[in-house]
This record gives C-alpha cells, structure tokens and sequence, in this order.
C-alpha cells in the first residue's frame, strides 16, 4: 500500500521520501488536508512516485488537494525538469486534451438583473454556444487552420471576434512562440478544421455565475469582480488537435525513448530528454495545440458574448463582458523557477493543474502584477467556483502551480448507476441553477457527488498557502458540453 | 461467437474490455466498449465501413493503436461505429479489419471519447478466455 510510505511534514504536507522506493530521485509531495489524505487514491499516490523516477527531475514530483488517479501523472500531478541535467519532456505529464483549461468573463450585470432572466439567458447560451459530442464551431480551410496553429487567440481577435485587450487576459497573450503546424499530422489537422469554437463534451461546460463572496477585496478589485456580480466561466480545451497529438506522439517517443536509455515505470511516462529532436519536435506539436485551446476559448468567448448580450438585447461592450483571465491546466512550459538558490529555464508539466504564479512575475500583465495571477478553479456542476491568487510560497514549493478543479471521487460508470441525469437536473432547478446538455447520461456523470467537495481542495491549497482565496463563484446556470 | 464487453470504472475516466475466444475478438470486444461511451450503440445503424490495417511491436501497443485508430477515424469520418470485424495475426502483431457506423448527426450521443490510454492495459489469455482492456481518456 503506497499510503503507507506517506509522511506528514507539517500541515496540509505529506511527503514519500527519496528513500522509500527505489529509483525516486526526489521526493513525491502531496498538497493536502487530513481530510482528503485519507480519501486520496493508491494509485494517485504510485503515479506521483513514478513520476519522481523521471530524469532530471526538480525538487519534488508534486500532487494538489485535488489528485486522483490518471494515466501517467496523477490527474492533479506538477513536475519540473531541468533540461540542462537531462530533464525530459513526457505526454504523460500533459495528456490528450492539451491546454484543457478555464476563463472567466466578467459583466456588470448582478444576480438581481439575471435572475429574472436566467431561463431565457440559458436558452440563448445553449442555442448559440456549439456543446456536445461531435460539435462543430467555425468551418476553416486548411491554411486558416495553419495561421490559427501558429497565432492562437491573436488569430481569433485579428478576425473580428474578440477584442485586443483580450490577450493580455489570457497566458502568453494567448499566443505561444515556438508552435510549428510542420510537426503536426495532417490526421490532426483534417479532425480540427471544424472545431474551433466548439465546448466538447465530458466535464466541459459554460456556467453563468455570481460572485457569492470576496475574501480579499484588493485583488477582487486588481481583478475587477465584486460581491453579487454575474461572471461567465468556460471550460475546455484543445478538442480534435489535442488529442491526435497526443495519440501521435506517443508512438512516436517510444522507440525514441529506447535510443536515450530511459525507462519508465509506466509506458504512458514514455519521455525523452526535452533537449533532443524529438523533444524539441514534440515540445513545437504541443505548443499548437496550447495555441488552438486558447483560439478555441476566444471563439466560444464571441460565441458567449453574443447569445448572452441577445437575452438582454444589449451589446458585449455595454454588458462590461471584460476577460478576467485565462489559464491552463494541461500544459508543459519552459519557465523560469528557483531551484538551490539559482534560476534556471524548466519544463514545468501541469496535468490538471493550474499555473499560479505568484505577485511580481513579468508574464503577468500590469494590472495583475502586484496581486499575482488570477488562478481560475472551476467547481464541478452545481456546486461552486472560485478565484484565488498566486502567492510567493506557491513560486518557492510548487513551481507556481495549484489546483485545478474539485477531482473527481466517484467513476463514471458508478455515478450512472446512481443518478438519473433527468433528475439531477430537475433537483439542480430546484436549488436555482438551470442545466442545459445534449445527453442526459452525459449529465449524470457529472453530478455533484461524484467529486470531491470543491471548498474542502481550496481550502487545503489555501491553508498550504500555495494560493489564496480571493471569491467564491455559485452558479445560476450550465451548458453541459 | 462469444465475444463480451464491458465499461469497468476509473475514478476520472473510464476502462474499456473485450473478452473472447480469440484475440481478435476480444479486439473488437474492447472497441465496441469504447464506442458504448460515445453513443447508444444499439441504436447506431452500421451502415458505413471504414478499413483499418495495423502493425506494432506488441499485442498491447497494437490495442492502444487500433482504439485509437477508430477514435480518430470517428472524429475524422464524423461517424460513431456500432460493429465491428478485426483479424489480429499474432506471430506479426499486426491487424486487419473493419467498422461500420452511421453519421455522428443522426444518432443519440453521449460522451467523447478523446483517446485510448496504456493505463492499466492488458491483452491476455485467462482460462481460455482472451482480454484486452486499457483505460480510455474521457
């Protein structure tokens, strides 16, 4: 039993020492209260390990409040690699639907102005925003989907659809440098041509929501969100050119991986030395994919900005429809960490992580700087969502990174078998907040229950430190993708 | 033919597995699982067929390639399949076969299906019987 190896280092930390398995070249930290310790799964906790066995490995193999079994990584997993000491670069640590991530848009319309509304708000959202299996937004040509692989949410905004100071909202302003479409499959490219400005299906979703609480009223304020106000937050991620990738280079690290004498413990680690050309190669395909997930939620931004001004026949702009943020929870990115008193470039990997950098960080734009990054934790349906900000105790012990989401607690196919999407919803409109999906069973995998309690992971991130509370988001409504 | 199959839990995605008498069936086993998290299978017509010819250097890498092989080709072809025909030669770990769906428009969806993972994989004899699972990304 790999809990066993757990010890507790002081509050909210719990750590598998070096010396407990062998080949761990640091130790596996976990980020996370009495409570949930007790719940976090066996197998999260020998992903966690295995990935300590990585080469070049920095500090720790690290796992948030919110850690459950994945493939590879635990979902919930950071690692940093040093690729000056042989760090390695795996699909593992960043997974199929790249760049999966979640961004908020403000209004300044509040709860009094909506509620009376909210069937027909829902009802345009629904109509407007492409959700579900399957679903298709822009129809793009070979050659504008090269441009979009290459620009990210620059392209999305160079077209008309979304506005300049956008990308200042979004990391690396929505643009990654480094993308090359050259590496990319023509299989990945023909499957995304459809896709851009679609919510997918699974735990995707569009939530209307309204600022329930403020625990910190400056940076609530550096943020521009208050008390009672209604906000949009949409999560997905990379769709169709995501995935291929992934599936792609899988296969093709794996004979490679052989050639660099480097042994996993489990073949989805498959890993090669960041600094090789097939790192490098795979390092420029998943940057595309970083840059579609952003094009693809500054489409749906347009997409959500339209159907929503449409309920209250007023426009975007008079609506205050500002992006708040948008931030990634499967990415692999060259940062700059202390490690040993010394600033070195690492591949910090976040699978179903969030990046939180902490206050004085140059990638943050002026506004945000002082207070540290937004880091956007979507809820799981019905229950709520919050805002919190980047610390500098997150930049010294989790390379800038914190939760990402509540973590799911039940399987899919056990919350089928004891919730009736029909009902959920019906229940989820008794306590006020209307549901809209294309699957009913889609729905019932998703029902509250089946993840663990969204305040118990903040509160155990914030206790840590890692990153602070700064408002608490309820919902009023969901498109369920 | 005794060919089964079977959604096994995962705590954030979800097990696919195929039992048979042959390898190949429990190939197909494994895909038509797959397949009953994207849609209503039953209700799915198998009325168009795409091909699918495959080697690798392990029975297990061949399963994750062929699950991934129809996803994509689903995704591609914009269809969800319902049936499905594979003969694995085991001596070249290569495979031959076909799947047949209908249009992903004319049919009750559920859940995306994004990829087939090497979590928890197995393709195995157990008292006769072959099967061939792996966790798929949801």
């Amino acid at each position: 039993m790999a809990s066993r190896l757990l010890k507790k280092i002081s509050n909210n930390v719990w750590e598998v020492p070096t010396d407990a398995v062998q080949g761990m070249r640091v130790p596996a930290r976990f980020y996370s209260s009495d409570k949930l310790i007790a719940d976090l799964d066996e197998k999260a906790i020998e992903q966690a390990i295995n990935v300590a066995t990585l080469p070049g490995i920095k500090k720790y193999s690290i796992a948030m409040p919110d850690a459950h079994w994945g493939y590879g990584f635990p979902i919930g997993g950071v690692a940093a690699f040093d690729p000056d000491e042989n760090g390695i670069i795996t699909v593992g640590g960043i997974g199929f639907d790249v760049n999966c991530g979640v961004r908020l848009i403000a209004t300044n319309l509040d709860e009094r102005d909506v509620r009376p509304k909210i069937k027909q708000v829902m009802d345009s959202l629904f109509e407007g925003v492409p959700a579900g299996l399957g679903s298709e937004g822009l129809h793009l040509s070979q050659s504008e989907l090269n441009e979009v692989m290459v620009e990210g949410a620059r392209w999305v905004v160079r077209k008309g659809y979304g506005w300049e100071r956008d990308l200042k909202h979004i990391e690396e302003g929505g643009m990654i440098e480094g993308a090359d479409p050259s590496n990319v499959s023509k299989r990945a490219k023909e499957r995304e041509a459809n896709q851009i400005g679609s919510l997918g299906s699974g735990n995707h979703y569009l939530e209307v929501q309204v600022v329930d609480e403020v625990y910190d009223d400056e940076a609530a304020k550096a943020y521009g969100i208050k008390k009672g106000q209604v906000v949009i937050m949409v999560h997905t991620g990379s769709r169709a050119m995501g995935h291929q990738i992934g599936m792609d280079y899988i296969e093709e690290m794996a004979p490679a991986m052989k050639k660099y004498g480097i042994q996993v413990k489990d073949k989805e680690l498959v890993s090669v030395p960041f600094n090789s050309p097939e790192g490098r190669k795979y390092f420029s395909a998943m940057n595309v994919a970083m840059n579609i997930a952003w094009a693809n939620r500054e489409m749906l931004t347009y997409y959500a900005r339209q159907a929503f001004a449409k309920a209250f026949s007023s426009s975007p702009e008079s609506l205050g429809m500002e992006l708040v943020y948008d931030v990634g929870h499967n990415t692999g990115k060259l940062e700059l960490h202390e490690v040993d008193g010394k600033t070195k470039k690492l591949v910090v990997h976040r699978k179903g992580s969030t990046r939180a950098l902490g206050p004085g960080r140059p990638e943050l734009p002026p506004e945000y700087r002082e207070v540290g990054q937004p880091v956007l934790i979507g809820g799981s349906m019905g229950t709520f969502s919050y805002v919190l900000k980047g610390t500098t105790k997150g930049m010294e012990e989790t390379f800038g990174s914190a939760v990402h989401g509540a973590g799911r607690k039940m399987s899919r196919t056990q919350a089928k078998k004891e919730y009736r999407g029909e009902e959920l919803a019906k229940e989820l409109e008794r306590r006020g907040i209307l549901v809209r999906g294309h699957s009913w069973s889609g729905l019932a995998e998703e029902a509250p229950d089946a993840y663990k309690d969204v305040t118990d992971v903040v509160s155990a991130i914030h206790d840590a430190g890692i990153a602070l509370m700064v408002a608490k988001l309820r919902p009023l409504g969901t498109v369920k993708g | 033919m005794t060919m089964k199959y079977e959604v096994y839990p995962h705590t954030a995605d979800a097990g696919v597995r195929g039992i048979g008498d042959t390898v190949s069936e429990a190939f197909e086993g494994a895909a038509m699982a797959t397949f009953s998290i994207m849609a209503e299978i039953d209700k799915v017509k198998p009325e168009t067929e795409v091909s699918v010819e495959l080697s690798a250097d392990s029975l297990e890498d061949l399963l994750v390639k062929w699950l991934n092989e129809l996803i994509s080709l689903s995704s591609l072809k914009g269809l969800v399949f319902s049936k499905f025909s594979v003969k694995v030669d085991e001596k070249k770990v290569s495979l031959k076969g076909s799947a047949w769906g209908q249009s992903i428009k004319d049919v009750p969806l559920q859940e995306e299906v994004k990829a087939a993972t090497y979590a928890d994989i197995k393709v195995e004899r157990n008292n006769g019987q072959w099967v061939a699972q792996c966790i798929v990304d949801v």
